[in-house]
Order: C-alpha cells, then sequence, then structure tokens
C-alpha cells in the first residue's frame, strides 16, 4: 500500500515582523505546533517557502539547517528539556560552544549575564536535574538566548507551570522583545497569555483564522 | 563544516562518567577479550616456538650422507647391442659399497668456505652395543666434532650432566644418552664398554649425559669425538658418513640440497622434506588461539553494542534537545561514536598491560619436564606485533559495536520525541 499524502496545514501565509511577539493558538490537532515545528526547521516534510532574515531556508541541507537553528532560532518547549547530567550553566553554554564563535571565557560571561538578567546567576553550578519546574524554564529561556537569535520560539512554554510561574515567564517574553528587539513566536492554548501579546494567530483544522 | 570536537567529546565524557558503571562493564568486556587475546598468544606461540626448537635445533638444514639403494642402471643398459631390446634383471640388490661419504673431507672445505653456509660438520655415525656387566643393549654412536655442534646445534642444552669441554678433553670419552644411563645404572666418572658390529670391545669414559627430550633417542644415542669412533672402527681421518649443514638462510635449504646432489652424487635431504608435519601442527596451534581470541572480541563487541544501544534509548531526549538547539546529526553519531572509542582505548589498553603482566605471570611459573631438560618455566613470547594487533582488533571491534548504534542516534527525529511527550 502506498502511503497516502496528508496534509495537516493549508494555505498557510503570515510574517512576523522583527522585534514582533507573536501567538498562535487552537485546539489540539488544530496544526499549530506543526506550523511551528515547521517554521522551526526541525519539520522538512512540507510544501511551499520557508524564509528567515529573507533568505530561502526550504530545501537546505540538514547540517545547513541545524547552524540555522543554532545561530537564528531559539527554542524553548513545554517540558524544559534541560541535559540533565550538565550544570545549569553548561547547559546554558552549550549552543553557544556548537556555534564556535566566541572563546570559552566569552561564552561563559555571555551565560551568567543571560542567567542573571533571569535572576537565576545563583543557580549557575547547580545540576540540572537538581532544581524547579519554573527554574528549569528560565534556564531553557536562557539557553534559548545564548546566541542572541533572531526569533525565538517556544511550544507551549507556560503549560506545564503554575500561574505564578507562567506570569514570570511572559513578563521576561515582554522585556526580551523590549528591551533587545527580540522576535517571538508562542504556540499556546492559553487564551490570557495570548491576549496579552502583539498578535494572535487563530488556527483551525489546520487554516489560519485570522 | 567544522566539527567542534572539543564540545562533542565533552558530551561524550560526561555521558560515560555520569554512566560510570556501563562504561566500566563495556570497557571490562574489551579489556578481557584483549587480555586473554594477548595471554593466549603468548602462550601459545611460545610453546609452538619451543616445540619447534625442540626438532629443529637438532636437525640440520641439510644432511649428506650416502643411501644404500639399488643402482638405477644395469650394466645390460649401457651395452649398444641390447638397447633396442626389452631388458629384465631379476633381484636387483644394493652394490656391496662403503657408507663413507667420497672425498668428504675436500666437501666438507667446500662447503664451509660458501657464504650461504654457517657451518657445516662431520660425523661418523655407527651401530653399537653398550655393555655393562651381563647387560647388552643396542644404540647408535656417533662422532662428533663437538665445539662445531655446540655452535650450530645448540648440543650444549642437551647435556644435562658434565659439560662438552669434558668430551673436547677426553680422547676415550662417551655422551652416554641419559635413557641408557638409567637402564645400566651408570653415572658421569663410570666406565661403559662398547662392542662393534665386528665384535671388538672398547672401554670409554662416561664424560656426561645427554638428553634431547626425545625418549626414544636418550635411549640409545650416545656421542664420542669423532676421532674416537674412526678409531674404534679402524677407519682412516677420512671416513666421514654423514655431513650437517647449517644455512644463514633456512628457505634455501631445498635448492641447495638438490645442487649438493648433483654435485657430489650424494643423498642430501633439506629439513623442510623432513619437517613438514611441524609447520602444519604450528600453524593449527594459531588457528585455533585466533579463533579463540576472535569469539572473545566478538563477544565483547556484542556487550559495546548492546549497551551503546541502551545509552541511546536513555538519551533520545538529550539526543532531541542537542538536534533542536543545533548539532547535526552526525555530530550526535560523533558523540556516541567516541564513546565507543574512548571505551576501546581504555579497555584495550588496559587488556594489553593485563594481557602482559598474565604473561609475566606465565613466564614465572616453574614447568619442568624430563622431556624438556633445557626448560624452567612455561614459554612465552613477547613478540610486539601481538600488542599492536591486540589494540588493533580492539579498535576494529569497538568501532563496528559503535557504528550501528550511532547511526541510529544520528537518524533520530527531534520532533517526534518533542512532540511525543
Amino acid at each position: 500500500m502506498k502511503p497516502v499524502k496528508y496534509h495537516v496545514l493549508h494555505d498557510i501565509s503570515f510574517d512576523i515582523r522583527s522585534g514582533e511577539f507573536v501567538s498562535i493558538i487552537g485546539k489540539s490537532g488544530s496544526g499549530k505546533s506543526t506550523l511551528l515545528y515547521i517554521l522551526s526547521t526541525m519539520d522538512t516534510e512540507y510544501d511551499g517557502q520557508l524564509y528567515l532574515n529573507e533568505e530561502l531556508i526550504t530545501g537546505k541541507k540538514t547540517t545547513e539547517l541545524s547552524r540555522i537553528r543554532n545561530e537564528h532560532i531559539g527554542f524553548v518547549f513545554q517540558f524544559h528539556y534541560l541535559l540533565s547530567e550538565f550544570s545549569v550553566l553548561e547547559n546554558v553554554m552549550l549552543p553557544a560552544k556548537k556555534l564556535g564563535k566566541k572563546s570559552n571565557t566569552e561564552i561563559q560571561n555571555d551565560a551568567l549575564e543571560k542567567l542573571s538578567m533571569l535572576h537565576i546567576e545563583h543557580l549557575a553550578d547547580k545540576k540540572a536535574s537538581r532544581i524547579s519546574g519554573g527554574e528549569k524554564q528560565r534556564v531553557a529561556i536562557a539557553r534559548a538566548l545564548i546566541n542572541n537569535p533572531t526569533i525565538l520560539m517556544g511550544d507551549e512554554p507556560t503549560g506545564n507551570l503554575d500561574s505564578y510561574n507562567s506570569e514570570n515567564v511572559l513578563q521576561i517574553f515582554k522585556r526580551l522583545k523590549e528591551e533587545q528587539g527580540l522576535s517571538l513566536l508562542i504556540v499556546t492554548h492559553d487564551m490570557d497569555f495570548a491576549k496579552r501579546t502583539d498578535r494572535i494567530i487563530e488556527m483551525e483544522d489546520g487554516r489560519i483564522l485570522k | 563544516m567544522m566539527i567542534n570536537w572539543k564540545v562533542l567529546l565533552g558530551i561524550a565524557k560526561t555521558h560515560l562518567l555520569t554512566k560510570m558503571k556501563s562504561t566500566v562493564t563495556a570497557a571490562l568486556g574489551v579489556t578481557f577479550g584483549i587480555g586473554a587475546y594477548i595471554t593466549l598468544v603468548s602462550f601459545m606461540t611460545g610453546l609452538n616456538q619451543m616445540l619447534d626448537d625442540l626438532i629443529l635445533n637438532q636437525t640440520p638444514h641439510i644432511h649428506i650422507y650416502n643411501e644404500i639403494e639399488p643402482s638405477a642402471s644395469q650394466p645390460v643398459s649401457i651395452y649398444d647391442e641390447f638397447s633396442e631390446a626389452w631388458n629384465i634383471v631379476h633381484s636387483i640388490k644394493p652394490k656391496q659399497s662403503q657408507k663413507k661419504i667420497h672425498n668428504a673431507l675436500p666437501v666438507l672445505t667446500y662447503l664451509n668456505k660458501d657464504n650461504k653456509v654457517k657451518g657445516a660438520t662431520a660425523q661418523v655415525r655407527t651401530q653399537i652395543f653398550y655393555l655393562s656387566g651381563s647387560i647388552e643393549l643396542g644404540g647408535n654412536l656417533t662422532g662428533v666434532n663437538i665445539e662445531e655442534e655446540v655452535r650450530l646445534s645448540n648440543m650444549a642444552d642437551y647435556i644435562v650432566e658434565g659439560t662438552y669441554t669434558d668430551l673436547m678433553n677426553n680422547d676415550n670419552g662417551i655422551l652416554l644418552g641419559a635413557g641408557l644411563a638409567k637402564k645400566m645404572s651408570l653415572k658421569p666418572g663410570d666406565r661403559v664398554q662398547i662392542s662393534t658390529v665386528d665384535g671388538n670391545i672398547f672401554p670409554l669414559k662416561i664424560v656426561g649425559l645427554y638428553q634431547s627430550g626425545i625418549s626414544d633417542i636418550d635411549n640409545i644415542q650416545s656421542f664420542a669425538n669423532i676421532k674416537t669412533v674412526q678409531r674404534i672402527l679402524g677407519e682412516a681421518q677420512n671416513y666421514i658418513t654423514d655431513i650437517n649443514i647449517k644455512l644463514n638462510d633456512l628457505t634455501l635449504a631445498p635448492e641447495m640440497a638438490q645442487k649438493l646432489e648433483k654435485q657430489f652424487n650424494v643423498k642430501a635431504t633439506d629439513l623442510n622434506e623432513a619437517n613438514a608435519q611441524f609447520e602444519t601442527g604450528s600453524s593449527i596451534r594459531n588457528l585455533i588461539t585466533y579463533a579463540v581470541s576472535v569469539t572473545l572480541l566478538i563477544v565483547a563487541g556484542f556487550g559495546i553494542y548492546n549497551i551503546l544501544n541502551m545509552l541511546i534509548y536513555e538519551k533520545m531526549k538529550d539526543i532531541a534537545i542537542l538536534k533542536a538547539t543545533g548539532f547535526s546529526g552526525t555530530d550526535v553519531q560523533l558523540i556516541f561514536m567516541s564513546q565507543a572509542m574512548i571505551i576501546g582505548v581504555i579497555g584495550g589498553v588496559i587488556g594489553l598491560m593485563i594481557g602482559y603482566l598474565l604473561s609475566r605471570l606465565i613466564d614465572q611459573a616453574a614447568f619442568e619436564t624430563e622431556a624438556l631438560p633445557t626448560i624452567t618455566t612455561y614459554p612465552i613470547n613477547y613478540n610486539p606485533w601481538y600488542y599492536v594487533i591486540g589494540i588493533s582488533f580492539a579498535l576494529v571491534s569497538t568501532f563496528i559495536a559503535g557504528y550501528f548504534p550511532s547511526q541510529r542516534a544520528k537518524r533520530i527525529d527531534p520532533v517526534r520525541i518533542i512532540r511525543g511527550s
């Protein structure tokens, strides 16, 4: 039997300006996460074109896509995926070490700066498995920011946090947008969260409603 | 694209250190395989070497003698008038001829001038009876140039009592076979009477005992100076029955034996002809050694394969994060490959050391047997090549064992794992 092509998404077309805070909302199965992973360059099975900084991304080799992710895209997941065997500082430093554009001491300084910006510099030497959920998510955000990306993407970054920590993360995102002009694209099903962003993209059955 | 080895090795190191138990287990597998290989191969080839030496040392590369055999052409075939006829000669017997090699002394001089020859030495072999009281035992007495024999066939190693100089300095001395001495309850310093086939009796003084380790030889064979034997037989100084040749290069033996046969009209056999079966024995023992070692390494390889597979399964999330944050599939593969190779190098090097230590231990172990008078401990062959082969084995097997799991890690789709949980 030949596998049948099944389109999760239809006629999607939108752009995000730099310094814009955009949220995507929709019910589960609406295709919002699929869209996010295509935009993140991790999912390459789609028809159409994807541009980042006016450069065509579609059709590039996987090693190039890895490099683009490394340099231009910061990612925050619902479950604060940290490397549990490494220290907080090492977790934050790793993408910058991979990029290899700065010396180790510079990277360490950058990492400590990001941690202090998120008020968690005191956790630097702790093992990633030894800190609380809210703290983990902030470490994940610090890691996403280490290479000063063009855009920060989040897949339900507050989905697994209590209201106090959710508010905290939202405040951090807003500050990043205002202070550093970072573009943000966050998938969420939390309407309260979405309402406080610049633009809401609502999805249903693989199409954008508005 | 450049590969940032420092970062990848750092991650590999952290994985290995946090999974210390699995790392040690995997490394021990390699250590065990390589250690066993080194020990086995050193011991086995040491034994092979010893067994070969046991025979080959005493065997000349080329042996020249006069074979008693019927003449191939009969007078009738020389006679022209019968050349067209159908000649039948019944019951051909060997011609009554001497055992001595014709012109032996010039032949010997000629051989000793040849630069391919390490040494050629003359012997007089004869059958005798050993007499001691009422005991009468048949056997062989060989007249030798003992100094040359010591130089060319390590004869000193087989003189268990007395020294070869004692024989050299005694015109009536005899180096008695150890088996004979035991049978006749004789010891060095005693006298033994020998009788020639013709019935002449001579008393000889036992100056030492000879033990080759092969009891069939030790029960019949004795040595005396070549002059002594010539005198016993009532023969002149040019009476020489055998010439033994050692060459500088053993492989030239067959060719040279053929040449000498034609040149001097004698019978010349070479060592390869006489000892083909030893080669076979050695190669079969080597085969067994390698079969066992390769089996051990394959088992170790499966251990590494399993542990890496497990590790990759446990590290699915880590792999997904690494890929999401910009590490390529190749980077991830290299992380796991380097883990396999680190295990291989550490396990292999420790294996070499353990193999060496075990070899030393076996080397010290007492091993005394009547059959091998010169050996006091187990033989070990410390050929450095075995260590090179051992570490190469370790690296190749860990590479193969690491390759397939790491290939799997390379292909893991991060989206599936991130969205799956």
